[in-house]
């Protein structure tokens, strides 16, 4: 395989308090090659958007830290570049967008004042030529009236119209690589739809990685290359999407599948997945989905599984599968 | 089975649009526009459609929270629209609402058994047997006996979520409006609730106004499905012909966009351009025309009418007339 784009090797991010050690992203790896779209999928609380604000270095601080690892981006660590450095990176080689745009979107800023400034910053251009890109990347990402929309306000458009907009921000310096969180959640479908269509767009028509974070496996089925599961801050399944589904295998990664209703079958009885996830502040020893295991035999709780591989490719954090 | 326990009638919910300083009515908001349908003894009618269409709305003036702008509004027999004070206080217990989101409608200052027990002592039961019964149902929606003396924040979403049904189901209502339910919760959460539901169905012999912009999930819970679309009952069918044989535009697009956990055999997907028209100023004719991929001539100028044209199957639509 190709070298590829992104690499995480063993990243740890933990909320350390007086009291409390909140092991959010407990050494994760995880790899993008370019031009893939590569799914993280997880309940709440699983470690999936600490995972990507670590790639951005944007953990919450104080308390949010990165105490090991090594994020390789482009043949560069990331975790060694400086602020400088990685503000070039932001917004440029990466970037990022969010299921609610206004945490991107500053409300007193016209929508052409946010998109030129990206430009400014990364690019040599007068403000016409960045005004006129700015007008282009909005017409691309479907947002009509794109010539006076860079003169209104945020509040002014719908919220499918701000993910839009969002986009061709995060989008206007042509990333490498494009991580999106939760981009859809917040939408209605009819929408939903359209922005997933735009995503795919982006990739062929700008060769851009794309980094998906969803906890919706049919949004996982419509985008996915490769498919990370977490779980409790771990990835317990990693797998090209078709044997994700064709052939789940983590407990947990089955109960998510069987836990789901379905448009099109009927289903008597759903599976539930018994009990909650585990407190990040105080996982139990062993695997931690040993407390809702429907396989869980004693040896579980003892010993923590190693991710290892059952198939080329396929990696499964379970020692009874 | 086949007697209606809810009758509603050419429902209408105007809110009036307000402007200047004497706050003078410029226009209308029309939320629920003319929507009629029944729902029968012991059985579960789920809506669905995309925010902003109509369903809580709808849910609001059943249970008599809200005031209808016209319409009627018959339960168990009784035109209820116009009941006020000890009247309606009587009928009252007999339906019952639960939330999307139960934190909201906690007191968060109560404890649980309180929080139950409320309706309870409002009704007349002393304090003995409301804890009695507090706890027969804390037990029966799947939490402790000792959870009463705990307080909302002390508990999951999708705790919270049982407490809502607990209290919903104090005073043996006859019929439950579920909005959004489901909606806040992951899905092994979301599917132990909905199994929860259909079991506490059977066993107090429950009807069910299922709303939820989550297709799926509406499928699994539903005998019949409606569609609503911008205050217009669209679709109002059979789950089984609803699903498998979609006759409403609208209803075939939503259907096809909603991505499904699976890699083989996907449907193709009609992508429908723009967003849903304000409610203030509904296009003429079919309210979903400027969005058709079939629109005809008259549909811009006509308003469909809700008719059947199947067993158990009713569209509004053109197209079938
Ligand atoms: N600012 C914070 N302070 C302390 N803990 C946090 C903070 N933000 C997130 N966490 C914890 O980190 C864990 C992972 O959170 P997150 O990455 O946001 O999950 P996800 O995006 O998968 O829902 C959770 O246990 C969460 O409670
Ligand atoms: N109190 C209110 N005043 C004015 N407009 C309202 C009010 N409540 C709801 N609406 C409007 O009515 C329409 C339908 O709302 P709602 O019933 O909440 O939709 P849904 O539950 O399907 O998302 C929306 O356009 C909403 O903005
Ligand atoms: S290691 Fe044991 S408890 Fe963990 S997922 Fe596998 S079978 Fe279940
Ligand atoms: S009435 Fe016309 S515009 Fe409306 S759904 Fe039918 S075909 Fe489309
Ligand atoms: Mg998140
Ligand atoms: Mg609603």
């Amino acid at each position: 395989m190709a070298e590829p784009l992104l690499a995480i090797k063993n990243l740890k991010t933990y909320f350390i308090s007086k009291d409390a050690e909140v092991r959010a992203v407990d050494g994760i790896d995880i790899e993008v090659q370019p031009r893939q779209v590569v799914c993280i999928v997880g309940e709440s609380g699983c470690g999936k958007s600490m995972t990507s604000l670590s790639i951005m270095r944007l953990v919450p601080k104080p308390k949010g830290k990165i105490v090991d690892g090594e994020i390789w981006f482009n043949g560069r660590d990331l975790l060694k570049l400086s602020e400088d450095e990685m503000t070039d990176v932001r917004g440029n080689e990466i970037s990022m967008i969010f299921q609610e745009p206004m945490t991107a979107l500053n409300p007193v800023l016209t929508i052409g004042e946010q998109i030129t400034e990206v430009l400014l910053r990364h690019r040599k251009m007068t403000k016409r030529q960045a005004l006129a890109k700015a007008i282009e990347m909005l017409q691309f990402v479907g947002v009509p009236r794109a010539s006076e929309i860079v003169h209104e306000y945020p509040h002014q458009l719908s919220g499918g119209m701000r993910q839009r907009v969002m986009i061709a921000m995060a989008m206007v310096c042509e990333p490498k690589l494009l991580i999106a969180d939760e981009p859809t959640t917040a939408l209605d479908v009819t929408i939903q739809a359209q922005v997933l269509e735009l995503m795919k767009k982006m990739r062929e028509d700008f060769n851009t990685s794309i980094i998906l974070i969803t906890h919706d496996l049919g949004v996982v089925a419509d985008m996915a290359d490769h498919v990370v599961v977490m779980y409790a801050g771990q990835v317990v399944e990693s797998t090209d999407a078709d044997s994700l589904f064709a052939e789940p295998t983590h407990p947990y990664t089955k109960g998510l599948l069987a836990s789901i209703p379905s448009l099109e079958e009927e289903k008597d009885v759903l599976y539930s997945i018994p009990g909650t996830v585990p407190d990040a502040a105080a996982f139990p020893k062993g695997c931690r989905f040993a407390d809702r295991c429907p396989i869980a035999q004693p040896s579980c709780r003892e010993k923590m599984p190693e991710l290892r591989e059952v198939k080329p490719g396929h990696l499964v954090r379970c020692d009874l599968v | 089975m086949s007697e209606n326990l809810l009758e509603v009638r050419n429902l209408k919910k105007y809110f009036p649009i307000t402007a200047g300083l004497l706050r003078r009515t410029v226009g209308h908001v029309k939320a629920v526009d003319d929507v009629s349908f029944t729902v029968r003894t012991g059985e579960t009618l789920g809506i669905v459609g995309e925010s902003g269409c109509g369903k809580s709305t709808t849910g609001r003036m059943i249970m008599r929270v809200l005031e209808p702008t016209s319409g009627e509004i018959v339960f168990d027999g009784q035109d209820i629209t116009k009941l006020r004070g000890k009247e309606l206080r009587a009928v009252r217990p007999k339906f019952q609402m639960v939330f999307q989101d139960p934190y909201a409608s906690l007191n968060p200052k109560m404890g649980i058994e309180e929080i139950i027990a409320e309706p309870l002592i409002v009704n007349g039961v002393n304090r003995k047997q409301a804890t009695e019964r507090v706890i027969h149902l804390l037990e029966r929606v799947g939490l402790r006996a000792d959870d009463r003396n705990r307080y909302p924040h002390e508990f999951s979403g999708g705790q919270r979520q049982r407490i809502g049904i607990a209290r919903a189901l104090a005073l043996n209502p006859k019929l439950i409006v579920a909005d959004e339910a489901v909606s806040a919760l992951d899905v092994s959460i979301q599917s132990q609730i909905l199994n929860l539901m259909m079991d506490l169905k059977k066993e107090f012999n429950l009807s069910y106004i299922f709303i939820s912009h989550n297709l799926a999930v509406v499928r699994h819970i539903s005998d019949r499905v409606g569609v609503m679309y911008l205050g217009h009952m669209v679709e109002l069918a059979d789950k089984r012909s609803l699903y498998a044989d979609p006759r409403h535009p609208y209803t075939e697009a939503l259907l096809s966009a909603a991505p499904e956990p699976k890699r083989q055999g996907r449907r193709e997907r009609i992508i429908l351009q723009g967003d849903v028209p304000s409610p203030a100023n509904p296009p003429k004719g079919c309210p979903f025309h400027t969005r058709c991929p079939k629109v005809m001539d008259i549909c811009k100028v006509e308003r469909p009418a809700l008719k059947q044209v199947a067993p158990n199957h009713l569209v509004a639509c053109h197209l079938y007339n």
